[in-house]
């Protein structure tokens, strides 16, 4: 079993070479974004309708049982700046140069709505362990299970829209998101998403996504100073009111393809990146990931070779019978 | 583990000494700031927070600390794949090292996990999900733990006089030997994958489809530097002779790996066209060179053949490693990792006093254990200091 130092190195070098082989996914077995839901259900955000009043915030904490969280000093208010292990949903403010005018870039000001935005190929479904993460194959709301999660928070680092938050102050935490109001029954105060049924100008809507989707199209169309009827509530409530075009939509509808979509929509007037939300590929990180597991996992094929030539190897070197000279 | 063997024999000696009662010391604090962690909360006494969720209990304990644990992997992948039998008085010592570091790691996952008492349903239908790189990383890591003490039982039963039961059990050694390289293998690359669902949070200097691989050539290298770093400190903390020869034809396998690793490393690079991130002037340009240098280091300080029979060489050339080895998951996980603007973090004082007892408690297992069991190469008495 002599060996000199050439071929030491040189099957130091193939073995190396080996495993980063071994490692490396063959492209083959991709899986594609995972795609609408045939009754997608989610939300309509429009930043030029919004007057920040947050009647949102505080119905969301009402229909999900939340407590309130306080920022300033006499503790009066439910003042939660971010999302938390206490907030599912908040608005938060762009502000520009002296801030006077509303839906301006520069020298302006805009609100935005952060709550999950139930996205078509969900990272935070692909990345949890245990299912606790689940997309509902038909309405597509991705909801949350704390009898399942083992808190491991795979999901809160994964979600690149920072929308999972945990608890830290409990040695009984959960994850806590916006799961899109599916927890109401019949004769609840609130019948559908909270947010979106106390929103006194329809800028958070409710209902199918492809609707929300014409709803998006028609009002991104429309020119500052036309007059408008905009729905409130739910789409097709029938709830409308009749208000003129102040702003300038800007064309984007955010969600249309970022990681291969979400079921909740915004749109503005001030650009996306400027009120938080973050650029993203059309590709899901979710897709990019499972591919890499299956082409390595898939099966166990590639596994299982690889133990049957490591078992030749070992026994080729263990023999039993001298097994007294351990 | 069996043939080629030299005689190992427990080293005896006393188990209580200053070092072992810092040790112990250190454990006891990590332990009750733990106890506090389980009664009022992760946030007790860490400082993650929903921007950094993972702070080092996860990327230092369970990241970088399997990782250090790999040398009985990869002296195993030496001896048994590449057929070299004479690295056999290292194996049982490296073995040890893992066998404490992966429990270790694998226990102190418990520590971070918020709702700890469902772990179970990882491994359990209907909650397993398998397309979670998570769901790879703890199965794979839990049964290689459950391998490395089948693995490592001989010792016991040697200890307990159970000649019999260890026969039956060489027979069918060879297969818990095939698995206690395959499994490290399949999870030292997949905590590289855990980063590949974050996308573009993570700088293009460490999010690539190459993670996998970047992550097991890492773990590898890294596990014959702790092999060559243990032989020092246990030659020089236990006076026994330092297996010069031995260490010198580890570190021209290590230096192989290394060279792969490197070459690998910047062809991904060139490849995605990130290497401007690296000459940015930012504290990630910086981590990334710091953590590169890790491994070019070793490379040259044993380019030479002549230099790999240096103590002082290979030392440093483990230390560096090990260092860059540690940056690659800190980067990766932390410092790479771009959440959003107004988040910040920083281990609290309690939170690397967990790390550091973790590290502690492996350290004096190993002491008592070595003492107790037989675990290192006999030592003619001719050739010993003691
Ligand atoms: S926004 Fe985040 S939490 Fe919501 S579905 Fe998408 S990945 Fe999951
Ligand atoms: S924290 Fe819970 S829900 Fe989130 S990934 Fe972990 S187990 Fe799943
Ligand atoms: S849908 Fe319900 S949980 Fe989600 S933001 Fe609106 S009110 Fe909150």
């Amino acid at each position: 079993m002599k060996t000199t130092r050439r071929q030491f190195l040189q099957g130091a070098m193939a073995g190396g070479a080996a495993l980063t082989l071994g490692a490396t996914p063959p492209e083959a077995q991709a899986r594609p974004n995972l795609t609408m839901p045939p009754k997608a259900l989610g939300l309509l955000y429009d930043s030029t309708l919004c007057i920040g009043c947050k009647a949102c915030v505080a119905a969301c904490k009402e229909s999900n049982g939340l407590p309130p969280e306080f920022s300033t000093e006499d503790h009066l208010w439910d003042t939660a700046k971010d999302l938390s292990g206490k907030t599912k949903n908040v608005i938060k403010m762009y502000k520009d140069g002296n801030g006077t005018q509303k839906d301006r870039e520069t020298d302006g000001y805009a609100f935005i709505k952060h709550s999950c935005l139930h996205c078509v190929d969900p990272s935070c479904v692909s990345a949890c362990p245990v299912s606790a993460m689940q997309k509902d194959p038909v309405t597509g709301i991705v909801s949350y299970d704390e009898k399942s999660c083992i808190g491991c928070r795979y999901c809160v680092v994964a979600c690149p829209f920072g929308v999972p938050r945990f608890q830290y102050d409990t040695p009984f935490p959960k994850i806590v998101k916006c799961e899109l109001c599916n927890h109401l029954k019949t004769g609840d105060k609130y019948q559908y998403s909270a947010c979106a049924q106390v929103c006194p100008t329809g800028a958070t809507l409710y209902g199918p996504t492809d609707l929300l989707m014409q709803e998006a199209k028609r009002r991104v169309a429309l020119k500052p100073g036309a007059i408008s009827k905009f729905e409130r509530g739910q789409i097709g409530s029938g709830n409308t009111h009749e208000t003129v075009v102040k702003a300038q939509y800007l064309p984007r509808i955010y969600g249309d393809h970022e990681l291969g979509g979400t079921q909740v929509l915004k749109i503005s007037a001030v650009p996306m990146e400027k009120l938080g939300m973050p650029e993203l590929p059309e590709r899901s990180f979710a897709s990019i990931s499972e591919t890499l597991q299956h082409s390595l996992y898939g099966w166990l094929a590639f596994p299982a070779v690889v133990l049957g030539g490591l078992v030749i190897a070992a026994k080729r070197t263990s023999r039993p019978d001298d097994e007294d000279k351990v | 583990m069996s043939s080629h063997a030299e005689k190992t024999v427990p080293l005896g000696g006393p188990l209580i000494t200053p070092v072992t009662l810092t040790l112990a010391a250190l454990t006891g604090i990590a332990a009750v700031i733990l106890l506090i962690r389980f009664i009022f909360g992760i946030g007790a006494v860490t400082n993650v927070n929903d921007g950094y969720s993972w702070g080092i209990w996860v990327v230092y304990d369970v990241m970088a600390g399997s990782a250090f644990a790999c040398g009985g992997y990869a002296i195993a992948l030496m001896v048994y794949i590449f057929n070299k039998g004479e690295y056999h008085p290292l194996v049982r010592p490296a073995l040890l090292g893992s066998l404490f570091g992966y429990t270790l790691a694998g226990a102190s996952v418990i520590f971070d996990l918020g709702r700890y008492w469902n772990t179970w349903h990882i491994f359990m239908p209907p909650w397993a999900q398998v397309n979670s790189v998570m769901f790879e990383v703890a199965v794979c890591i839990t049964l290689y733990i459950g391998v490395m003490w089948i693995e490592f039982s001989p010792a016991f039963l040697e200890r307990f006089g159970r000649k019999d039961l260890k026969q039956k059990l060489s027979k069918w050694m060879f297969l818990f030997i095939g698995l206690g390289v395959l499994l490290p293998s399949m999870h030292q690359s997949s905590l590289g994958s855990l980063l590949i669902v974050f996308g573009t949070q993570i700088n293009p200097l460490w999010q690539t489809l190459m993670l996998p691989a970047i992550f097991l050539m890492t773990a590898i290298t890294v596990g014959y530097a702790v092999v060559i770093f243990e032989s020092c400190l246990s030659a020089s903390g236990f006076k026994r002779p330092f297996e010069l020869d031995l260490i010198t034809r580890l570190s021209k396998v290590m230096w192989g790996f290394l060279v792969v690793y490197l070459v690998m490393r910047s062809v991904d690079l060139t490849w995605r066209g990130a290497w401007g991130e690296a000459f940015k002037f930012n504290v990630m340009a910086l981590c990334f060179w710091i953590e590169m240098m890790g491994f070019i280091l070793p490379v040259i300080l044993l380019a030479k053949p002549a230099n790999r029979r240096r103590p002082d060489r290979l030392l440093i050339s483990a230390v560096s490693l090990i260092v860059g080895t540690l940056m690659l998951r800190l980067n990766g996980f932390l410092i790479g990792y771009n959440t959003g603007p107004g988040w910040y973090y920083f281990p609290s004082l309690p939170e690397l006093l967990v790390t550091i007892g973790i590290i502690a408690a492996e350290i004096l297992g190993y002491i008592v254990l070595v003492r107790w069991l037989p675990i290192l190469p006999k030592v003619e008495p001719a050739k010993t200091a003691r």
